[in-house]
């Protein structure tokens, strides 16, 4: 069997796991929505404020819920001996990330992308603004799973993991958050989201090779 | 010896800070068989993850047929099975698609049916079904073990695989290994219980642990 077909079977395998568990998507995507709704609470319900900073709101809640489900990436096949399997498999340890990272991406962030314009409606942003909001998460929530990975990578056998993730990760983070919003920014002022989509998009291209290397490294130092 | 396949040259082994164990050589020809024997923490876990190179030696080397493993690693991979400690069982997954799920991802044509066979071969066809988390300790072991059984492979290094093991499972287990000699394989087995090898070396580990040297002690 080609490489191709191992990689599909985990992902696969991963999906199964996560339809059945069920959980982690629902968790991911509930913080999101109750991180977005906590503002108009906080900021109060003046509806240009609200349209003013709605791009921001909903960048910096997609980055946190995906962070905050990247801790079990690793962990559970880590903990019950799975991942020193995957790592005797012919399938290199570097397209395990690949699939895992895949898999995961299409069980938290893809939840994101349909709740986004829910919650653009609920901070009164300009309908101009939607299109250039999902395709931002459509480009940037992918980059954040993988950029995320290598911290998850890092911290396996950590003792409070989570928080170190979370310092570890956050900083890098920034780029892909500055460009999101600053698409959906630029949209609604009527220029063109086209240079920052295509930072995005530069951003996501070279982190797809590169995290996945950096965290199956990671990998191997934790199953030593 | 001149057949050997898989030998040890002044292997050594650190772990933290602890040298665990210093100088060790073995050699195994095909058919060959292995028993590490040694009392907890002599090193008998640790020296099968090195030799399945999920750890490095601190000196020393591995070597299949004269070349050194780490020349080529995923070679190497693919010629072995490793059974560790633990049994990376999914609680939501049946014991029919975890092992068609490890079958695939070794590259094995007909995941599925190689599976299936596995599962009947290994007595656990009535489990075929049955999710992970139903399964006992015993149990879980043997769907491990299962995996040896999807396709051929040199060599099986196994952790202390009677663990959890009924009389039966371990006769069962036992006429496997038999048979995997009788085909040219090979078996490095790690156990606390007795495990019927017939014609294997033994490996004393604790007569490979560095002593250490204490000027202050009067001899």
């Amino acid at each position: 069997m080609t490489l191709g077909s191992r990689f599909w079977h985990l992902i696969h395998r991963d999906l199964r796991l996560a339809m059945r568990q069920g959980s982690d998507a629902a968790v991911a995507v509930m913080f999101f929505v109750l991180c977005v709704v906590l503002f108009p609470f906080g900021i109060g319900p003046e509806a240009n404020i609200l349209a003013r900073i709605a791009a921001g709101i909903i960048w910096v809640a997609a980055l946190l819920a995906s962070l905050l489900s990247l801790e079990r990436l690793f962990q559970s096949d880590y903990e019950d001996g799975s991942l020193e399997l995957m790592a005797l498999s012919g399938l290199p340890l570097e397209l395990v990330v690949l699939a895992k990272t895949a898999a995961h991406w299409v069980v938290t962030g893809v939840p994101l992308l349909v709740a986004a314009p829910v919650l653009a409606v609920l901070l009164n942003m300009e309908h101009s603004g939607f299109g250039t909001l999902v395709l931002t998460l459509a480009l940037g929530t992918p980059a954040l799973s993988l950029i995320g990975g290598i911290g998850a990578a890092l911290t396996l056998g950590a003792r409070r993991g989570g928080v170190l993730v979370s310092l570890l990760i956050l900083p890098l983070y920034i780029p892909v958050l500055i460009f999101g919003a600053g698409a959906i920014d630029a949209a609604l002022t009527g220029l063109s989201p086209r240079p920052h989509l295509l930072i995005l998009t530069a951003l996501l291209v070279a982190t797809l090779p590169l995290a996945p290397i950096a965290s199956a490294a990671a990998l191997r130092q934790a199953l030593e | 010896m001149d057949d050997a396949l898989f030998t040890a040259s002044n292997l050594s082994c650190l772990r933290g800070e602890r040298l665990v164990f210093a100088k060790l050589n073995f050699a195994l020809a095909a058919g060959d068989a292995l028993l590490l024997v040694g009392p907890n923490g002599s090193g008998k876990s640790s020296l099968l993850r090195l030799m399945a190179l999920l750890l490095r030696p601190f000196c020393g080397g591995l070597y299949w047929q004269g070349e050194l493993l780490t020349e080529d690693p995923d070679a190497h991979r693919s010629r072995l099975r490793y059974i560790g400690h633990l049994d990376g069982i999914k609680p939501v997954l049946t014991c029919h698609e975890a092992l068609t799920f490890w079958a695939a991802l070794d590259g094995t044509p007909g995941p599925a049916t190689r599976a299936a066979t596995a599962l009947s071969r290994a007595g656990l066809a009535p489990l075929t079904d049955v999710p992970g988390r139903y399964l006992s300790a015993g149990q879980k072991r043997r769907l491990n073990l299962a995996r040896l059984l999807l396709a051929p492979a040199r060599l099986w290094l196994l952790d202390e695989p009677t663990n959890g093991l009924d009389a039966t499972a371990t006769q069962r287990l036992e006429a496997a290994l038999a048979d995997h000699r009788d085909r040219g394989g090979m078996v490095v087995a790690s156990t606390h219980t007795p495990l019927a090898l017939p014609g294997a070396q033994t490996l004393h580990l604790d007569d490979f642990t560095p002593q250490i040297h204490d000027p202050g002690a009067v001899s």
